[in-house]
Formats: structure tokens, C-alpha cells, sequence
């Protein structure tokens, strides 16, 4: 398999693909190294919903007519995309907005019915903030208390101070797969395990997962799981919530209104089916459609593929900013993802950010919405380079050398 | 004293002299270096200016008619431009502040290179220059 790498992965093929990657920015070259924000969108997903609108815009679920049936049909095609691609049934994706709806749907349907007074909740020191304010909510609304995994300061988990955590009264554990800030992969299957031992349901962020691994829900054994169509080369305002069906059967509706119920009288209404009782009013019907058509276009290229490619860009990266004089690394973890985060001397990140821009590139910097990762970790923030497999080694060779010069202005 | 269009032509004739936009930047930076170290007891989250990601602490005080500006950023670059704003603007009187136009940021082309955030930051700090001025009119 490894052998066949270099042959099936053609990354100029690959950019080709990707319009938004031809242009300059500022005159330079636009280097894209901001995936873990957002990535860029092929033209497989770009015509999927140029096409929708072009000859089957229609609301879905209604009509008898024409393209109402067709609507349906790739709007239905496309959850069954994604339930195989997570190994899932279809009654069990659920089409949200996005992670944060994802993890605030589970807090208020599940949370609500099921966890009370006294009870836990367990994140994680480097969970994103959307992983952390729903908890918050529910806890403050039941009088339950949310329960922190430390980590260290190469940022994984103390393992043993989870273990120490779980008890009768954990009743969610929620956990990113991989970390957005330090791109940390965390031994979510085992946690899983573990926390099923107390009886505890356990929610797993996949948000920087998906576009770079392959997640098999029945392999973690997982109960719930949440990704944004946006990050895994989709649109805005698309994601999905995978839950074992016996959960979300158990769950009462988080919204109310059209598409998520049976029948409705002034005496009673009665709640749709799985999936359609989460789906509350027209969904984003092309934005379904087209994160559809990103899944099978990350499978054409295959997972396997992408994996061992970014790996490399990983490697090759964090080798040639090791070079760069003064450069700290954030997040040091034994298995991570394509991401970088960095510091440079005193510097602030910030002033690094608009330098590399200025010079073309793409990098966030911040907190990265996790604040109190960089409150454990004694800083503001950090700068960071995140990689899609439709960077390149060169790139990163633009990138480490316009990071010298910006780094001699602001010495 | 010079009046404000004054200094700020003066400004834009030395970013005249660069046609490289780093070349820009490291001129802010130094220009930021060079502004006096703000007093400790107005690092506090009273004299903030509530930018995006980098932090800016303004005080002013009158003094003869006139109005004094004295700043510090935790950016290098942020310190540079509040920099500019205190050459333009400290010194003078609160009226002149408060209905000068200060053509010299668009002039000298730093607010279309300036992230959004950014030039949010910067509207910020001029508003917050110009609450002075109105409060010591
Ligand atoms: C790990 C993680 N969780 C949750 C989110 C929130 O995703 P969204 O804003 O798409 O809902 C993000 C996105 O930044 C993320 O990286």
C-alpha cells in the first residue's frame, strides 16, 4: 500500500481541484496553511452545489413532483454517504448546523433528560470552547459538575488522572478525537472503554478528524459523534451528529417545528422517526448534498492515502522550523495530526500573523477558542500552521523562510 | 508645534520611500520601539482599548490647551501605529483632534493591508484618542 502512494497521489492533480488556491495575495503566491479553521472546497462540492441550484433546488420530504423527488433523493443519498463512511446507519446521522450544534443538541436532548443533580460531566484541559460552554450550561441548569482530564505540558492526557475521575456519578464524558490548538490525537477508543465501565455515554468531537482520518463508530464504540462540513472540505453551515440509535429513540427533540413531527393536534403532537425528529424545519438541503459529495471525494483519493501524505508534510515541517532560531513548539504529543503550533522568542503571535500575510500565508494565531489550554500552558496563544493534503513540501519551504524574515523585522 | 495635516504629510512622504510593504512594517516597528515606556499604573484593564488579539493601553491628560496622548501595545505592530496616532496626534489642541479627518492611514496604505480585525483595532483606538479629546474639550 505504502509503495503506492507516490503513484495514486498526485498533489498538482489534487490542487487542480481546489480553485481558490491559484490566486496571490499580496502579490504572493496564496499559501493556505489555515485548514484547521476551515479547508478549501473542490470543485467536486463547488459544482455539486452549483448543480443543485442550477436544475433541482425543490424542498425535500414534501412534494410529489419532480425535482422535489430528486431533491429528496440526493439529500437522502448523501446521508447514506456519510452513515457508511462512519460505518453508521442512516437513521443515525443526523444533518446539524456544525460541531457546536452537534455537542449543544446532545447537552440540552440527552443532558437534559438524563444527567441531575450531583452527577459529572468529563471534558478534557484542550477541549475548544464549544466543547466546553454547552457542558458548562447543562451543568449549571442541573447542579452537576463539570470534571477536568489534565494534560501535560506536551500537551496528552494524564491518563491516569481520567481513570481517577470516572465514577457511578460520570454520566457524559466528552472528548475532541484531535485537537484543534495542538493537534493532539487522544486514545479516544480506550477512554470510551473506560468510561462505558461507569456507564457513562461518551461524545466524541470530531471536527479535526474527519478530514484527516478515517472514524469507524462502531469501532470506538462511540455514542455520540459530531463533525462540521466545513472542515472536511464542504460548505458552512452543514455538519453532522452520528448517535447510537437507542440514545437518540430516548432523546426528546431539541427543536420543534416542521420535517420532525408524526402529526400535530392542539391535544398532541407526536414526533417524527429517527433521523427526521432532529431535523427540525427545511434543512440546508444543497449543503447535505454537497457535504456528500466531499466524503466520496476525500474516499476517491482514499483516507489511507491522505493520512501517510500529511503525515510526511507533518514530519518534513516540524523538521524545518526546528531550524528557525528561538522557535518553541506547542503541543509535542507522540501522535498528532497536521498542525503546528508554534512560538517564536517573545514575539507575539499576532505580529507574526499579519508578517506572514503580508508575505501571502495563512496561519492563525490566538487562543484558537481554547482558552484554557493556553491558560495551563502559561501563554496567550500560539501561531499555527495547520496542513491539507493539498499542501505541499515547497509550500512549506516558502513558509519557513518568509517566518525568517519576519522574525528578523521583529527581532 | 505643527498642525496636524502637517505631520501627517510628513508621514506620508516617509512611506513614500518604500515600495515593499515588509519594508513598512519594519519601519512601524521601529517607529513603536521608540515610543516611551508607558507608566505601569495605566497597563490597567481601565485604560485597555478593546482590540482583537492584541492589547493597547491609552491614557491622555490635558495640559496648557492641549491634549497629551501617551500608549503601549503587547504587538510590535499595534505599538507602531499607536505610535503614528500619538505623533499626529499628541500635543495638539482637542478641537483639532476631534474634527481632523487623518487621511494619512489610507494614504500610506496600511488599512488595506491590515487584517479587518486589525483595522477594527485601529478605529478603536481612534475613537478612544478622540473620547479624550471630547472629555478635555
Ligand atoms: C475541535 C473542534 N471542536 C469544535 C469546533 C467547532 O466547530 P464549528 O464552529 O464548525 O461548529 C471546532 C472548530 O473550530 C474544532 O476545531
Amino acid at each position: 500500500m505504502k509503495t503506492n502512494t507516490a503513484l495514486v497521489f498526485d498533489v498538482s492533480a489534487i490542487r487542480n481541484q481546489f480553485p481558490i488556491l491559484h490566486q496571490q495575495v499580496n502579490g504572493k503566491p496564496l499559501i493556505y496553511f489555515d485548514n484547521a479553521a476551515t479547508s478549501q472546497k473542490p470543485l467536486a462540492v463547488i459544482n455539486t452545489i452549483k448543480d443543485y441550484y442550477e436544475q433541482y433546488n425543490s424542498n425535500i420530504h414534501r412534494g410529489a413532483h419532480y425535482l422535489a423527488q430528486l431533491a429528496t433523493e440526493r439529500y437522502e443519498d448523501a446521508r447514506h454517504t456519510i452513515a457508511s463512511h462512519l460505518n453508521a446507519s442512516e437513521q443515525e446521522i443526523n444533518f446539524v448546523r456544525g460541531t457546536t450544534e452537534a455537542i449543544n443538541l446532545v447537552a440540552t436532548s440527552y443532558g437534559r433528560k438524563f444527567v441531575s443533580a450531583g452527577d459529572e460531566i468529563i471534558v478534557t484541559e484542550m477541549e475548544h470552547h464549544s466543547n466546553i460552554v454547552p457542558w458548562q450550561m447543562l451543568c449549571e441548569e442541573k447542579g452537576a459538575t463539570l470534571r477536568v482530564i489534565p494534560i501535560t505540558d506536551s500537551g496528552e492526557l494524564i491518563y491516569e488522572e481520567y481513570l481517577k475521575l470516572l465514577s457511578e456519578k460520570t454520566k457524559i464524558v466528552s472528548v475532541a478525537h484531535t485537537s484543534n490548538a495542538l493537534g493532539t490525537i487522544h486514545p479516544v477508543k480506550e477512554m470510551i472503554a473506560d468510561a462505558h465501565k461507569y456507564g457513562a455515554v461518551v461524545f466524541v468531537d470530531g471536527a479535526q478528524a474527519l478530514p484527516h482520518s478515517k472514524v469507524d463508530v462502531q469501532d470506538l464504540d462511540c455514542d455520540f459523534l459530531g463533525f462540521s462540513g466545513h472542515k472536511v472540505f464542504a460548505g458552512t453551515g452543514i455538519g453532522v451528529l452520528y448517535g447510537k440509535a437507542h440514545l437518540l429513540e430516548a432523546m426528546n427533540p431539541y427543536m420543534g417545528g416542521g420535517e420532525m413531527i408524526k402529526t400535530v393536534s392542539f391535544k398532541g403532537t407526536t414526533y417524527n422517526d429517527l433521523p427526521y425528529k432532529f431535523e427540525a424545519g427545511t434543512p440546508h438541503i444543497e449543503g447535505g448534498i454537497s457535504l456528500g459529495a466531499a466524503i466520496n471525494y476525500i474516499n476517491q483519493i482514499g483516507l489511507d492515502n491522505i493520512s501517510s501524505y500529511e503525515h510526511e508534510l507533518l514530519r518534513y515541517g516540524t523538521e524545518q522550523l526546528a531550524s528557525v532560531d528561538d522557535l518553541r513548539f506547542v503541543g509535542t504529543a507522540e501522535n498528532k495530526s497536521s498542525v503546528i503550533s508554534f512560538l517564536v522568542k517573545n514575539i507575539h503571535p499576532y505580529d507574526i500573523g499579519v508578517l506572514l500575510n503580508e508575505q501571502g500565508i495563512a496561519i492563525r494565531t490566538g487562543h484558537h477558542c481554547c482558552q484554557p489550554l493556553m491558560d495551563r500552558l502559561g501563554i496567550e496563544g500560539t501561531c499555527r500552521a495547520s496542513f491539507a493534503f493539498y499542501n505541499t513540501k515547497q509550500e512549506i519551504d516558502v513558509f519557513v523562510k518568509a517566518l525568517q524574515r519576519a522574525v528578523k523585522v521583529l527581532s | 508645534m505643527q498642525s496636524i495635516p502637517e505631520i501627517e504629510q510628513e508621514i506620508v512622504n516617509e512611506f513614500a520611500l518604500f515600495d515593499d510593504q515588509m519594508d513598512k512594517y519594519e519601519y512601524i516597528i521601529d517607529i513603536g520601539k521608540k515610543l516611551p515606556a508607558l507608566d505601569a499604573r495605566y497597563m490597567t484593564d481601565d485604560f485597555l482599548v478593546k482590540g482583537c488579539q492584541s492589547k493597547v493601553w491609552l491614557h491622555a491628560y490635558p495640559k496648557d490647551g492641549r491634549i497629551y496622548f501617551e500608549a503601549d501595545s503587547n504587538t510590535a505592530i499595534t505599538k507602531g501605529i499607536i505610535a503614528l496616532l500619538i505623533r499626529v496626534l499628541s500635543g495638539q489642541k482637542a478641537a483639532d483632534v476631534l474634527s481632523c479627518p487623518l487621511t494619512f492611514i489610507d494614504s500610506i496604505q496600511l488599512r488595506s493591508h491590515l487584517s479587518s480585525q486589525r483595522s477594527n483595532g485601529l478605529t478603536s483606538m481612534i475613537q478612544r484618542m478622540r473620547a479624550y479629546a471630547q472629555a478635555y474639550l
